[in-house]
């Protein structure tokens, strides 16, 4: 009946007794489920808490929580019924050490006190106040879904403009981007508009031989279209100069993030692979490199280096162009449907003030005092300028007020979920000004930093705020709930919901169902002479568990 | 089969923690790790049976520093930590400072790597990437810098990667690249905190 979840004994002999309803006058919610009869008065039921996403941010959660709580249960949510997230779909299919950080989260889910509910998309599939009942605290960790838009004439083309975002989402075998079916056959020309380190996972995956992206995990359809690709040239776009590109550590908090060394090195270091050399006028001086702190440093030099391969005898080359605005996609007048070239602006530094971080960038005018523009050739276009998270429907019901602007779920930067027009209660921080939280709501990762960083700043984010819940947890001496007031929290977690949601014909996946998953995908790869071959189609995974 | 599994977990759990700890932190060699986190012996007990280990683990968080040091680690057990006990008279003595400046001295084996030695020592490090060098979390701050000339130059990856560190000083490393040997006897290495201490200002600027 509980399929391995952690109820204490209690719990487990209430749940075979359903007969003591609240009265329904106690119910503030709009959502209207019928309780079990609530103990959360009791110290010795298990504080339950839900982690809406199961991706880094979600199981480093989980993982932070489950050991500084010795008696926290955690219902895990997901939309696909596969669990990691990003780490799943986002991570490079090449950078399998990457994922090694999969271990540590399977290792997480072996707890008894970890449950995992997949397949279930909540605020579509079943609504969020549904699970306020039955939880002490709520933590969202469910990422960005969306990618930012440039807004340029041209971008919403069906062929040969495509978001890096769902690029990546296809060569890793995500079902959302399952038939995306890029055309990279149409001419050798790829421009990549952003300068991250997704725009540079595409251009490593457009330029990588091909038979060694074979043996990864990437889906066997994408090693099929990159097979007959024709792109020889892949051109990385930016707006800013190389020193303002800005790297981001772990604990990066700007809304930009860009490449990191690692993956310029890769690039470089690709087998017959050149790269254009970066402009004496673009690259700082060495004198200047040399004075620089020792992140940017390594950086200016590897790139003032460039690559050995010689540019006569490889087969593929790229380039990172820099101070270059996007302005619009041009179409063959001859072949409608054939992508000709990309308009770009020309921007250029503060003349007094070329190589610094924060140097202002400013359009670059011609002498006529029109904008200077150059034309790019572009046989495929990609956007990579950022990642943003969406609300969830439905946490407007709980009192969140979803910040459209920046992305995220407002928060403290604890990981508290905070009420910007003040609902709620207030408090005072050392400085003096006034704070509102939402008690028992939290967020992690992505949805509360923004879409930066590398898994190690999530790691660490996502530690924060399950300290702090931990804390709350502690200071919170007279109940558990954090969520509502003791007396209405059933402390049930997914087992008080899990009726309404196969009442609703929902088919949730346990955990076991996604190491059966796993098992079967590592056993087709195993065929193929690969590590995995995933699943494209949330069907194919449900077959495999009946 | 089932039943001696059984057995073994019943007596596991008839043993008294609290004297496990004690032993534990008695003995100068710490190579051997005995924690375990409780949940990860529980796997086919009852539910019941997990409760009283779960209540009981409560109750030991606030019996001290062992304790908790015995009830955190989510830490792989079996993937890391697979560290070789050092052969009598040729110990190689690290000593690992944790954030909250508490000093734990170990004994180890030349040829284990500091991320194996931390974790199979439940010390707060975490390994993100399985020590492959292809994440910063491991990031580790020698204390000595005439100890740190001694080791070998990190590699490009190494510094990449460190480059990515919070906290990077002029002699850190990677705890999965700084594999012990002997000329490293007295090592002492500092562990950075992995959480950011926020300040009111962090967040209202926003």
């Amino acid at each position: 009946m509980l399929e391995g979840a952690f109820v204490c004994a209690q719990c487990t002999t209430r749940l075979g007794q359903p007969s003591v309803l609240r009265s329904t006058q106690k119910l503030v919610l709009p959502y209207s489920v019928r309780r079990l009869s609530s103990h959360a008065a009791q110290v010795d039921r298990p504080v339950r808490v839900a982690i809406v996403g199961s991706g880094p941010a979600g199981f480093y959660a989980a993982s932070r929580l489950l050991s500084k709580h010795q008696d926290a249960v955690v219902d895990m949510y997901e939309k696909l019924p596969v669990p990691f997230g990003l780490a799943r779909y986002g991570v490079a299919p090449d950078h399998p050490e990457v994922k090694n950080c999969e271990d540590k989260f399977t290792e997480v889910a072996t707890s008894p006190r970890f449950n995992f509910v997949g397949n279930i998309d909540l605020g579509n599939d079943l609504p969020l106040a549904a699970l306020k009942p039955h939880y002490d605290a709520i933590l969202f960790a469910y990422g960005a879904s969306q990618d930012k838009e440039l807004g340029i004439p041209g971008e919403k083309a069906l062929r040969s403009v495509y978001s890096a975002r769902a690029f990546v989402g296809w060569y890793n075998g995500l079902p959302e981007h399952r038939d995306l079916q890029p055309d990279l056959t149409s001419g050798e020309d790829a421009v990549i508009v952003g300068q991250g380190n997704v725009a540079l996972d595409v251009a490593r995956i457009l330029l990588s031989d091909v038979d060694t992206l074979r043996r990864t995990d990437i889906a066997d359809y994408a090693v099929e279209t990159l097979s007959k690709s024709r792109i020889k040239r892949v051109r990385v776009v930016g707006r800013r100069g190389p020193l303002q590109v800005d790297i981001p550590t772990s604990h990066s908090q700007s809304i930009q993030a860009s490449f990191t060394i690692k993956e310029i090195r890769e690039l470089l270091q690709l087998p017959s692979v050149s790269f254009d050399p970066i402009p004496q006028d673009v690259l700082p001086p060495e004198e200047v490199i040399n004075g620089l702190p020792r992140a940017q440093k390594r950086l200016m030099q590897l790139l003032a280096k460039g690559s050995a391969n010689d540019p006569h005898t490889a087969t593929k080359s790229w380039s990172l162009d820099f101070l270059l605005s996007p302005d619009s996609l041009h179409w063959s007048p001859m072949h409608p449907y054939r992508l000709m070239h990309t308009k770009f602006s020309r921007n250029e530094l503060d003349p007094a003030d070329r190589y610094s971080p924060s140097s202002k960038i400013t359009p670059k005018y011609l002498s006529s005092g029109k904008r200077a523009m150059v034309n790019l050739p572009s046989s495929v276009f990609f956007r990579s300028v950022g990642y943003k998270s969406l609300p969830l429907p439905g946490l407007e019901d709980l009192g969140i007020e979803f910040d459209s602007r920046r992305g995220i779920i407002p928060n403290d930067g604890f990981g508290r979920v905070t009420s910007p027009s003040g609902l709620g209660e207030s408090q005072e921080l050392p400085d003096g000004s006034l704070i509102t939280h939402l008690p028992g709501l939290y967020c992690a990762g992505w949805v509360k930093r923004g879409p930066t960083g590398v898994i190690a700043s999530t790691m660490a984010d996502a530690f924060t705020t399950a300290d702090t819940l931990v804390k709350d947890l502690a200071t919170k001496k007279d109940s558990q709930s954090l969520l509502e007031d003791p007396e209405q929290s059933s402390g049930l977690g997914w087992d008080g919901i899990k009726a309404e949601a196969a009442s609703l014909g929902l088919r949730t996946t346990s955990w076991q169902d996604w190491q059966r998953i796993d098992a079967a995908e590592r056993e087709r790869g195993q065929r193929k002479g690969k590590i995995r071959d995933k699943f494209g189609r949330v069907e194919e995974m449900l077959e495999v568990i009946g | 089969m089932a039943l001696w599994r059984e057995f073994g977990l019943q007596l596991r759990r008839a043993v008294p923690r609290a004297s496990a700890g004690d032993v534990c932190l008695a003995r100068p060699r710490r190579y051997v790790s005995y924690s375990t986190a409780p949940w990860r012996t529980g796997g086919a007990a009852n539910p019941s049976l997990r409760n009283t280990g779960a209540k009981k683990d409560l109750r030991s968080v606030s019996q001290g520093w062992t304790e908790t040091r015995r009830c955190f680690s989510v830490t792989a057990q079996a993937a890391h930590g697979h560290i070789t006990p050092p052969k009598p008279g040729e110990e190689i003595n690290v000593t690992f400072i944790d954030k909250d400046g508490n000093k734990v001295e170990l004994q180890v084996a030349e040829g284990d790597n500091l991320l194996d030695i931390a974790q199979a020592n439940d010390l707060e490090m975490e390994g993100a990437c399985g020590g492959s060098c292809a994440c910063s979390t491991c990031h580790v701050i020698v204390e000595d810098p005439d100890i740190f000339d001694k080791m070998e130059e990190p590699s490009d990856d190494e510094n990449d990667m460190l480059d990515l560190a919070f906290g990077l000083t002029e002699t850190s490393r990677l705890g999965c690249q700084v594999i012990m040997t002997k000329e490293l006897d007295g090592l002492v290495v500092r562990l950075p905190s992995m959480t950011r201490n926020l300040q009111a200002s962090d967040f209202e600027s926003k």
